[in-house]
């Protein structure tokens, strides 16, 4: 829907949907951050003018449906491969821009050798991962990214962390690798934090494209049908319990002049 | 088939290069000169101067070149860029093909063409560096998860490794299909003078290429199909087109056969052994010939069945427990005894140990032929 307000009669358009995102309803349970975070992928790509040259890599995980709703070239990884399947492409397709789109299963469990190696590679890709705290496809099992005390349907009493251990801060173990020229965090929490995000988006597709490194954007996104919640009280749990351990905002930037002197 | 290439008698001398080359390097350049844009591997004996050559020449010659973090990097990176459709070579040994079975599934669902080269070793597990045929089975059936099957091209020469690296590139892009080289130990370690001919098949127009959605509508490269019925139909797709693939690219090779009433079937460096085995049990008299299957799938048995109304008895002849032995099986369908006579663990077989199994099966089949 476009909605648009007249002004001495002339027509200005204050939202209209991007072009990169494809008219059709998601195939997500109400309320989930996938969407946003699409909407915003399929903004920044197109506001770049990048939509023509770019070949995405879906993971598996809910998002593996990121090709039914963006309008962009896809390859499908197996699950947590899409950095090496990213690298691929990067290595073959010199003018192409690469884009993964990950979820913190797939990114933070089975995928960590592939997402540490292609970030130290300082592959010039850009990863976008959601971090829902859960693996949503398969029912909402325990992520290594799930909250210490958090009940899911493989940790029914919560997550203890003298069995499972604690929650991996992936983004920030990413930062410390040189490869790594720009690590975000944002999260789909509220307008504004969605503003942001948007903005930590397009600056590490900028990285991409000035070829300074790996980019990533963690978005710290919701799963009300994994987390037994309904959508408000799922973005109220986002903002209280779970950004509070994951704290957004940018993690490293290389590309930054240096400071002070 | 033969990869050297005879000269022709007016062709000038100097033109005629014959090389010493070790089996993983002229695989390795073979696939070079075949127009192979990306190369990915991860080190692992004896398959290691595969990737080392490429390290070497793959940026000489401007193409890319990754060692990955794992055969599960190498493998995927594979899949990336040969969706973009650039022709890609991988490369692993027995464990290494174990972690890439995955992918090798995904890319068979999802249509990919790639060369993926197995220099086997001895298995199971971490099993020895010593040759072997022991991945056989995984090869021929698929290699991954699911209903699919896969070409494979078994040499037993290093030329002819070097023509099937060029056939393995063609068969992929022809069929959108993985391609398997199944070498072994000996294959990849030993080094042979070979004629440096080299064939770099045509490119073929790849409609469905990622490429970026410009000016076309977006591409998809996957492998889900969620409905039943959709991947059912899918997978009807990739049966028509093994039964394509079974129709036009069996390949096998003849020697002694004509004379011949007992048959050893083997592929490989197995192959070699079974030529010596039948120069020595040919001296005693005896009349063997070698049936040698250069595709493994799709297997010769309709070529081997054939046989079966000349030669009396069949030894089926591997460095593995008995795994191809099953297809001999199935092609011949009890029309001749078939005997087996395998090494296993890196050891190769002895002729002697070869034509002591011929004599036995020769008893079996009724004593020496009149
Ligand atoms: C090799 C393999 N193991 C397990 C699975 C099953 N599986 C599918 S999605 C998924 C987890 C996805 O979780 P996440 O990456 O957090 O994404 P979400 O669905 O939460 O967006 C798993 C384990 C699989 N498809 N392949
Ligand atoms: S299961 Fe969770 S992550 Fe998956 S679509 Fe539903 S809400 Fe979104």
């Amino acid at each position: 829907m476009t909605v648009e307000t007249r002004v001495d009669d002339q027509p200005r358009v204050l939202y209209a949907p991007p072009e990169l995102l494809a008219d059709r309803s998601t195939t997500y349970c109400p309320g989930c951050g996938h969407g946003v975070v699409h909407r915003l992928v399929a903004e920044v790509l197109g506001e770049l003018g990048l939509g023509p040259r770019t070949i995405a890599v879906a993971p598996v995980g809910c998002s593996v449906f990121a090709y039914d709703f963006l309008e962009l070239d896809f390859v499908e990884a197996p699950h947590g491969r899409a950095p090496a399947v990213a690298t691929g492409i990067r290595r073959v397709m010199p003018d192409a821009f690469v884009l993964t789109y990950q979820g913190d299963g797939d990114l933070a469990a089975i995928g960590t050798g592939e997402i540490v190696h292609a970030a130290a590679r300082g592959e010039a890709i850009t990863a976008v991962f959601v971090n829902n705290g859960i693996y949503g496809m398969t029912g909402g099992q325990m992520a290594p990214t799930t909250l210490v005390g958090q009940r899911t349907t493989s940790c029914p009493n919560g997550r203890d962390p003298a069995f499972a251990g604690a929650p991996i801060p992936m983004t920030e173990m990413l930062a410390v690798l040189p490869g790594v020229a720009y690590a975000a965090r944002g999260s789909v929490v509220d307008a504004s934090s969605i503003g942001r995000t948007k903005q930590y988006l397009k600056k590490a597709c900028q990285v991409q494209l000035d070829r300074a490194g790996f980019a990533i954007v963690e978005v710290l996104s919701n799963c009300p049908i994994g987390w037994g919640m309904t959508p408000v009280e799922s973005i109220e749990h986002l903002r209280d319990a779970v950004a509070p351990v994951y704290p957004p905002g940018v993690i490293v930037d290389r590309t930054a002049p240096a400071r002070g002197g | 088939m033969t990869a050297v290439a005879e000269r022709p008698a007016d062709a000038p001398f100097a033109r005629r290069t014959r090389v010493l080359r070790k089996g993983n390097e002229a695989i390795a350049e073979a696939a070079i000169r075949a127009g192979c844009d990306a190369y990915f591997g991860y080190p692992i004996t004896p398959q290691a101067e595969l990737l080392e050559w490429m390290a070497r020449r793959m940026p000489q010659e401007g193409r890319a070149f990754v060692q990955a973090e794992s055969e599960l990097g190498a493998i995927n990176m594979g899949l990336g860029a040969a969706a973009c459709g650039k022709r890609v070579l991988v490369s692993s040994s027995s464990p290494g093909m174990s972690l890439m079975a995955e992918a090798m599934s995904y890319m068979a669902g999802s249509e990919v063409p790639i060369v993926v080269v197995n220099v086997m070793r001895g298995g199971p597990g971490l099993g020895s560096i010593g040759p072997g045929q022991g991945d056989y089975w995984q090869a021929t059936r698929g290699h991954g998860h699911g209903d699919y099957r896969l070409p494979v091209l078994a040499p037993s020469s290093i030329g002819e490794a070097m023509d099937l690296v060029a056939a393995s590139f063609e068969i992929a892009e022809r069929y959108r299909t993985p391609v398997i080289l199944l070498a072994d130990g000996i294959l990849g370690q030993a080094m042979e003078p070979v004629e440096e001919t080299y064939r770099t098949p045509p490119r073929l127009a790849a409609d469905w290429a990622l490429t970026g959605a410009d000016g076309r509508p977006p591409r998809v490269v996957k492998s889900l199909h969620l409905k039943p019925e959709a991947l059912e139909q899918h997978n009807r797709h990739l049966r028509a087109k093994e039964a394509a693939i079974r129709d036009a690219e069996v390949r096998w090779a003849g020697e002694r056969l004509d004379d011949a009433d007992l048959a050893i079937v083997a592929y490989g460096t197995a192959a070699r052994v079974a030529r010596t085995a039948i120069a020595r049990a040919r001296e005693s008299g005896m009349r063997v010939g070698l049936f040698r299957p250069i595709t493994l799938w799709p297997f010769p048995d309709a070529e081997l069945r054939h046989l079966a109304t000349q030669v009396r008895g069949f030894l089926v002849l591997e460095m593995s427990a008995g795994q191809m032995l099953d297809d001999v099986r199935l092609a011949l369908e009890g029309a001749r005894p078939i005997a087996f006579h395998g090494r296993t663990g890196g050891m190769v077989p002895m002729p002697g140990e070869v034509v002591a199994a011929l004599h036995r099966l020769e008893n079996r089949t009724g004593g020496p032929a009149r």
